[in-house]
């Protein structure tokens, strides 16, 4: 033991030595000449091209068209939203798009990237440069300029479910009292954030948005059907007893399999159907 | 210089000595050195609906099927549409031809007529007869479940979605070779 110890304190003051005859000096690298004129390691440059549709309501005649932008993403932030910002802000300030919150919030950013509908800021960039990344507007919506379609229709849908506690007999004094069975079957509806992902990724809302409430609004339907402290459950449900409200709905699951937030409006539905069925 | 930073005049002194003359006015500057390239029409406030609705008018609706990524989700109701509707056709369509010609169109004749027919056309139509039918019963099947509240998750509808699709596969190959 004692030689082990021996031996590896003679090798540390070797070394000291020797560090010292190449450096010439005791200095640590840390406050070096070497150091303070180094050149920090760049990123190497990745160019990624983004396909972005266009139309400009000032140039109506002109047909709505892709646009290509190349951007470094070494340079831009992770998600989607970064990079249209740094194409906004460096390359075309004329590119429109909503957005607020930057953190799958606010709903204002959902919009249609390679195929899916999902919000900007919450969606990864592919790092693979390979491929190009295509960005449209939500599907079959009117479109107001780029990246921004009207949602006055399905603002107006989601008003008509009346999204608001209604009870005539509110209690006599405080507030509702609600057991803890009654507020869990709330979870996975009110976090909905109308952000119309849904919605505009169903094939039966494309072909049948003037009548077909879709399922954003039909999810948050159900969320004041299956609240306890609701007491127009009935009026709710025989406002749906028709062809067109809720049964366009043929369970094609697109709307669960985009929500940006995770939610399940086919499963919302499908409940409301079952409760109709039920009476 | 020292003194009269000292008591406080060097800012004043650098501003009086460096900027010029006429940059001192901003009405001056603005008048003088930019011209608006846009002109603005000034419009009462009621004009904004019809601006609105002119707009309205010219919206293009944005691309949807075609940019949609395909999912086993749509694709797979799509080909339970289209199999639904091949299958109704072809069974109003043959009871409707009995209807008409019960002498040409009765299950005799038709034994008779396929009896003629070489092997290889006679596999091709069992195959394009058998696909939609077992498609579309085992989707079927797949829709009751969803109906009594069964499989109502994403991963519930990709599970049965792959479960049809191989039941298909085995009773296609099941129904062609009987």
């Amino acid at each position: 033991m004692q030689s082990v110890i021996k031996s590896s304190t003679l090798a540390r003051a070797r070394a000291f030595r020797t560090a010292q005859n190449v450096g010439g000096g005791v200095r640590s690298f840390a406050s070096s000449a070497r150091r303070s004129q180094a050149v920090p390691t760049e990123k190497p440059v990745l160019m990624k091209e983004f396909k972005i549709y266009r139309w400009n309501p000032d140039e109506p005649a002109k047909k709505p068209t892709l646009q290509s932008y190349t951007i470094d993403l070494n340079q831009t932030g992770p998600m989607i939203l970064d990079a249209l910002i740094k194409i906004k802000n460096e390359i075309d300030p004329t590119l429109t798009f909503r957005r607020s919150c930057r953190e799958g919030i606010c709903g204002s950013c959902a919009m249609n990237i390679d195929g899916q509908n999902t919000l900007a800021c919450l969606c990864r960039t592919d790092r693979n440069v390979g491929k190009d990344a295509k960005v449209y507007p939500l599907p079959h919506m009117y479109i107001v300029k780029d990246l921004v379609p009207d949602l006055t229709l399905f603002y107006k849908q989601y008003k008509s479910i009346q999204p608001y506690l209604q009870n005539d007999n509110p209690p006599a004094s405080g507030e509702f009292l609600q057991s803890q069975e009654e507020r869990k079957k709330l979870d996975g509806l009110y976090e909905c954030i109308l952000c119309a992902c849904c919605s505009t990724s169903c094939p039966s809302y494309w072909w049948n948005q003037d009548e077909y409430l879709g399922p954003a609004t039909l999810m948050q339907a159900y969320r004041w059907i299956a609240d306890s402290r609701d007491s127009y459950g009935a009026e709710r449900k025989e406002k749906l007893q028709n062809e067109m409200s809720m049964y366009r709905c043929h369970t094609i699951f697109n709307c669960s399999r985009t929500c940006p937030k995770g939610l399940n409006p086919a499963a919302a539905i499908a409940k409301i159907k079952l409760e109709l069925a039920a009476e | 210089m020292m003194s009269t930073r000292a008591v406080g005049l060097g800012p004043a002194l650098r501003k009086a000595a460096f900027a010029p003359r006429f940059a001192r006015s901003q009405v001056v500057l603005r008048t003088a050195l930019f011209k608006r390239g846009i002109q603005t029409e000034s419009l009462p406030p009621s004009a904004a609906t019809d601006i609105l609705n002119k707009q309205r008018i010219k919206r293009p609706s944005s691309p949807h099927f075609t940019i949609y990524q395909p999912q086993l989700t749509w694709i797979g109701s799509i080909v339970n549409r289209m199999t639904g509707g091949a299958l109704s056709a072809l069974l109003y369509g043959f009871s409707l031809a009995y209807l008409v010609a019960p002498g040409t169109f009765d299950s005799a004749h038709i034994v008779e007529f396929v009896a003629g027919l070489p092997d290889a056309v006679k596999y091709c139509g069992k195959f394009v007869l058998a696909l939609p039918f077992a498609f579309h019963s085992w989707n079927g099947l797949r829709h009751l479940g969803w109906d009594m509240g069964k499989f109502l998750t994403v991963k519930g509808a990709y599970n049965t979605g792959y479960a049809v699709l191989g039941a298909t596969a085995i009773s296609t190959i099941a129904l062609v070779l009987m």
